[in-house]
C-alpha cells in the first residue's frame, strides 16, 4: 500500500555528532555572504536604485551602435543597453536622474519620443520609472516586512512551544537570510522587490520545515522523558526525516519547471526558491537543532503527563 | 473515521462549488453561459498589460499657496487700519510680520484678528513671537484637514480626468497618507494621461497691467510677470499681469474644443454658471479695449483684446492649439481644478505580450510541476499517493475558484504562489502519509493506524501552516500591488491546502477503508 521509502526505516544518522562542524560551515557561509553582499555588491534594481528601465522590442534585430548615439543624444547621463530573449529585444537602463521625483518621468517621455523617432514600430515591453522617494521607501518597507516577519515568528514559536525554541528558529533564520543575500551577490541577479518576496517565501518555507521538526522534539521530549537531549534531538530527526525530504522534494519539483523555462524575472525568482529550499531544509538539521541542543540542554522543560506527577517526584527522591 | 451521509454529501458540494467556481477560467467564451459562476480571475497589470501610476499630492504646495493669501490679507488689514510693518514673510510654516511701532502692536493684533477664523475651531493661531512680531500659524488640526481633503478632492478630479480619456476599468485608490495609485489596464503610453494628470489646471483671468516698467525692473506691488505658455512650440513671451483674480476657472460649467469660425484655428469653448458670467460681464463691460490674459497654473496662454463686453457667460481660449492640446485643455478645465499640485513619482507600465507569455508560462510550468508532483506521491506513497494526487487537483481548483471569486489580483509573483502551494499542499497528506505507516509498524490494525495517524499530524499541520499564514499576512499589509497577490495567492492555497488534506483526503481514506476493508496497510 505504501512505495518504496526515501529513508530506510530506522534510520539513525547521529547528526548532532556534526553539530559544531554544522554550525561552523554555516558561519562560514553567512559571513562570506555579507562579504558578497559589499563585493561585488548587490545587483540592485531599479526598485530599490531609482532610475529608469525599459525593455522595447524592435522591429528589427537590435543594432547596439546605431540605438547607443540616440539614446546618448538625450543627455540622460549613463545609458546601460543589454541583450535579453531574443535579438529584437533590448534593455534599456538610465541611472537614476538628478532633480526630483518627476525627472525620471519625464526621462522615460524622452526615451519613449526618441525610440519613436528612430526606431518606427517599437513595442515598450516594459516600463519602469521610479523617483528617490519610492526607491528609499521600497527598500525600508522592505526591510521592515522582514523584520516584522522575523519578529511574528519569534513571538509564535515561544508561543506554542518555549523560548529556546524560538530563538533557536529566529536565529537560524537569520541566517538563512545572509545566505540568500549572497546568492544574490554571487549570482548577480537583481535585488529588487521580489527578491524581498523571495526571500520572505524560503524564510517562510524554513520555519514550516523547523516546526516539524520541533513538534516531533516536543512530543518525544514528553515520551522519553530520561533521554538525554542529543539523542532526542537525533532521535527526532530521523523520525522525520523522510517527510522533511518529501516534502522539500515535492516543493523543489512544483518551481523547478518554473526556474527552466520561464523568462528573465521569473526564472531568477524561481531559482532562488530553488537554493532557497536547499538552504531552509538543510538548515533545520545542520544549524537549529544543533542551537536548540546547545540552548535547550539541561533546561528544557519536560512536562510531566498528568497523574504521572507524584510518581515522578517519588521516583526522583530515591 | 465514520462519516454520516450528510457529512459526505456536504464535503462533495463543497468540492463541486470550487471546481464550478473555477471552471470559467478554462472553458470557452461560448460555453461560459451554461456555468453557474462566470466570473475569472482578474489579472494584474504585469499580467494583463497596462501602466500603473504612483501620484504624490504636493500637500505643502497648497499650503503654502494658502498662507500667500494670507500674506495678501495681512497687507491689506495693515494698510486700511494704517499700521506700518515689516519683514512681512512666511517662515518656518506660519505668516510672520514684524510692527515697526511697539505701541501699536495690541492694534495690530485686533486688526489681524478677524483673520483667525471662527472662535469655535479657529484656522489659524495667533500669537507674539520675540522682538514686537506678531505669528499666524495654521491650527493642526485644520491644517490636517485641508490635506486630508485636499487628497480627497484629487481622487475625484482624477478620476474625472481618466474617464474622460476613455479607460476602461480605471482604478483608483488612495495610498498612505497623501499618495493615489493609478491603475490603467490596458494603457500602453501613459505620456499623455501622466501629462493630463500633471497639470494642476488652474485657470483664472487676469486684466493686463498698463503701467511702464523700465526693462530689468521688479514688478511694481500687485502686478507679477507670468510666461507666455510655449503651447505650438511658439516661445512665450513675458506679461505684466495685475494679480487680482478677476474671474477663476472655478466657476465653469462646461469647456469643449472646437474650431474658430472664422480663423479656422482650434480653440476651447466655455461657459460659466451665473455667478462666473456676472464677473466676467462686469469686469469686461469696464475694460473693453484692454488685453486680457487668460492664465493656465501661472502661465499665460493668450491675452486678448477684449472687444465687446462679453455678458452671456460664454467665452472662447484660442492659443495656438492642435486638436489634441484643445481637446485636453478642455477635458482639464471640465474636470475642474486640482487642490494642490501633483507629482507622478513612479511609473510601471507593461506591454501585453509580456504577460501574455507569463501566463503561458505559468500555464505549463504548473502543468509540469504539478504533474512531478503527482508523479512524485504515487510512486512513493501508492495508493495514499493517489488520494494525495486527488487532493491535490481539487485543491488547485478550489484556489483557483476563490481567486475568481475573490476576484483577487493574480499577478506574476502570485503564480509563483500558486506553484508553491502545488508543493507545500502536498506536505500535510506526506506529514499524513507518514505517521500512518509510522502507526502501522507499531502493528496497530489499519483504522487505528489511520485514525492517530491523522490525530497526530494534525498539530504538526496546523501549526506549520498557521506561521505561514501569519507571515503572509504581514506580507499583505506591507507589500503592494503584485507582492500583495502572492500574500493573497499562498494564504488561499494555505486554507484551500488544509481543507483538502485533512477533510477531503480523510474522507476519501475512510471511504476505502469502508469498501476494502484490508487487513495489514504494511505488506
Amino acid at each position: 500500500m505504501f512505495g518504496p521509502r526515501l529513508v530506510p526505516d530506522d534510520t539513525t544518522i547521529p547528526f548532532m555528532n556534526g553539530r559544531i562542524a554544522g554550525l561552523v560551515v554555516s558561519a562560514v557561509l553567512s559571513i562570506s555572504s555579507i562579504i558578497l553582499a559589499f563585493y561585488p555588491g548587490l545587483n540592485l534594481g531599479i526598485d530599490f536604485r531609482g532610475g529608469v528601465a525599459i525593455e522595447a522590442h524592435l522591429k528589427d534585430p537590435v543594432d547596439f551602435n546605431k540605438l547607443r548615439p540616440v539614446l546618448q543624444a538625450l543627455n540622460l547621463g549613463p545609458v546601460e543597453l543589454q541583450e535579453f530573449g531574443s535579438a529584437n529585444d533590448v534593455e534599456i537602463r538610465l541611472e537614476r536622474q538628478p532633480g526630483g521625483d518627476t525627472a525620471q518621468q519625464e526621462a522615460v517621455s524622452k526615451v519613449r519620443a526618441a525610440l519613436e523617432r528612430s526606431f518606427p514600430d517599437t513595442a515598450l515591453q516594459s516600463v519602469e520609472a521610479v523617483g528617490a522617494t519610492v526607491s528609499g521607501e521600497l527598500f525600508l518597507n522592505g526591510l521592515e516586512a522582514l523584520g516584522v516577519a522575523l519578529l511574528a515568528m519569534l513571538a509564535y514559536i515561544w508561543f506554542r512551544f518555549e523560548w529556546q525554541f524560538g530563538v533557536a528558529a529566529t536565529a537560524t533564520l537569520i541566517l538563512d537570510m545572509t545566505k540568500i543575500v549572497g546568492v544574490y551577490g554571487l549570482t548577480q541577479f537583481e535585488f529588487n522587490v521580489t527578491s524581498i518576496v523571495a526571500i520572505l517565501t524560503i524564510m517562510g518555507y524554513s520555519i514550516n520545515d523547523k516546526v516539524v521538526v520541533y513538534d516531533r522534539v516536543r512530543e518525544n521530549l514528553r515520551l522519553y522523558r530520561r533521554m538525554p537531549l542529543r539523542e532526542l534531538i537525533d532521535r527526532s530527526i530521523n523520525e522525520t526525516l523522510c517527510r522533511t525530504i518529501a516534502t522539500s522534494g515535492t516543493v523543489f519539483l512544483a518551481i523547478l519547471p518554473l526556474a527552466v523555462m520561464s523568462a528573465a524575472t521569473l526564472r531568477e525568482f524561481a531559482t532562488v526558491l530553488l537554493i532557497g529550499i536547499v538552504i531552509g531544509t538543510s538548515s533545520s538539521i545542520f544549524i537549529a537543532a544543533p542551537i536548540l541542543l546547545l540552548l535547550g540542554e539541561g533546561r528544557l522543560r519536560r512536562p510531566v503527563p498528568a497523574g504521572a506527577a507524584e510518581q515522578g517526584a517519588g521516583s526522583s527522591a530515591h | 473515521m465514520f462519516y454520516s451521509r450528510w457529512q459526505i454529501i456536504a464535503i462533495g458540494l463543497a468540492c463541486l462549488v470550487g471546481v464550478l467556481l473555477a471552471l470559467p477560467n478554462v472553458v470557452g467564451q461560448n460555453a461560459l453561459r451554461f456555468l453557474p459562476f462566470e466570473r475569472q480571475v482578474h489579472l494584474g497589470l504585469d499580467l494583463k498589460g497596462g501602466s500603473y501610476l504612483l501620484l504624490q499630492v504636493d500637500t505643502e504646495a497648497a499650503e503654502r499657496e494658502r498662507l500667500e493669501n494670507v500674506v495678501d490679507g495681512v497687507r491689506r488689514a495693515l494698510r486700511t487700519t494704517n499700521i506700518f510693518y515689516l519683514d512681512l514673510r512666511i517662515d518656518r510654516g506660519a505668516v510672520r510680520v514684524k510692527v515697526r511701532d511697539p505701541a501699536r502692536v495690541d492694534d495690530a493684533r485686533q486688526a489681524l484678528q478677524p483673520m483667525v477664523g471662527p472662535a469655535g475651531a479657529p484656522e489659524y493661531q495667533l500669537s507674539a513671537g520675540e522682538g514686537g512680531e506678531l505669528v499666524l500659524t495654521p491650527t493642526e488640526a485644520v491644517a490636517r484637514e485641508r490635506a486630508n481633503d485636499a487628497v480627497t478632492r484629487s481622487i475625484e478630479i482624477v478620476r474625472r480626468r481618466i474617464d474622460e480619456t476613455g479607460v476602461n476599468e480605471p482604478e483608483i485608490a488612495r495610498q498612505g497618507t497623501d499618495r493615489i495609485a493609478v491603475q490603467l489596464p490596458g494603457v500602453q503610453d501613459p505620456d499623455r494621461l501622466k501629462r493630463l494628470l500633471g497639470t494642476t489646471a488652474k485657470l483664472s483671468f487676469h486684466l493686463l497691467s498698463q503701467e511702464t516698467v523700465a526693462p530689468g525692473a521688479p514688478a511694481p506691488p500687485g502686478t507679477e510677470y507670468l510666461q507666455g505658455s510655449s503651447e505650438g512650440g511658439r516661445a512665450g513671451g513675458r506679461y505684466l499681469v495685475q494679480r487680482l483674480v478677476d474671474v477663476d476657472g472655478s466657476h465653469l460649467t462646461d469647456a469643449q474644443a472646437g474650431t474658430n469660425s472664422q480663423t479656422g484655428e482650434w480653440v476651447v469653448n466655455f461657459t460659466f454658471d451665473s455667478v462666473g458670467a456676472r464677473e466676467f460681464g462686469a469686469v469686461t463691460q469696464k475694460n473693453v479695449g484692454r488685453p486680457f490674459a487668460i492664465v493656465l497654473d501661472n502661465r499665460v496662454i493668450s491675452a486678448p483684446v477684449i472687444r465687446e463686453p462679453i455678458l452671456g457667460g460664454r467665452g472662447q481660449i484660442s492659443g495656438h492649439f492642435s486638436a489634441a492640446s484643445a481637446n485636453d485643455l478642455a477635458i482639464l478645465l471640465r474636470g475642474g481644478a486640482l487642490p494642490a499640485p501633483l507629482k507622478i513619482i513612479e511609473e510601471r507600465t507593461v506591454g501585453p505580450n509580456l504577460g501574455a507569455d507569463a501566463i503561458r508560462t505559468g500555464i505549463y510550468a504548473c502543468a509540469i510541476g504539478g504533474t512531478l508532483v503527482v508523479g512524485f506521491m504515487i510512486f512513493f506513497y501508492h495508493l495514499f499517493g493517489v488520494f494525495a494526487a486527488f487532493g491535490l487537483v481539487i485543491n488547485l481548483s478550489m484556489l483557483m475558484g476563490a481567486l475568481s471569486l475573490l476576484q483577487a489580483s493574480l499577478t506574476l509573483p502570485g503564480i509563483v504562489g500558486i506553484l508553491l502551494t502545488v508543493g507545500m499542499s502536498v506536505d500535510a497528506n506526506v506529514l499524513i502519509n507518514e505517521r500512518i505507516r509510522e502507526e502501522a509498524r507499531m502493528g496497530w490494525g489499519p483504522v487505528s493506524a489511520i485514525q492517530t495517524g491523522f490525530s497526530k499530524a494534525m498539530s504538526t499541520i496546523i501549526d506549520a501552516n498557521l506561521t505561514t499564514l501569519v507571515k503572509m499576512m504581514i506580507l499583505f499589509m506591507l507589500g503592494s500591488g503584485p507582492v500583495r497577490g502572492f500574500a493573497v495567492t499562498i494564504s488561499l492555497g494555505i486554507l484551500t491546502s488544509m481543507f483538502t488534506a485533512i477533510v477531503l483526503v480523510r474522507l476519501l481514506i475512510a471511504l476505502w477503508l469502508r469498501r476494502a476493508r484490508p487487513k495489514a496497510l504494511l505488506a
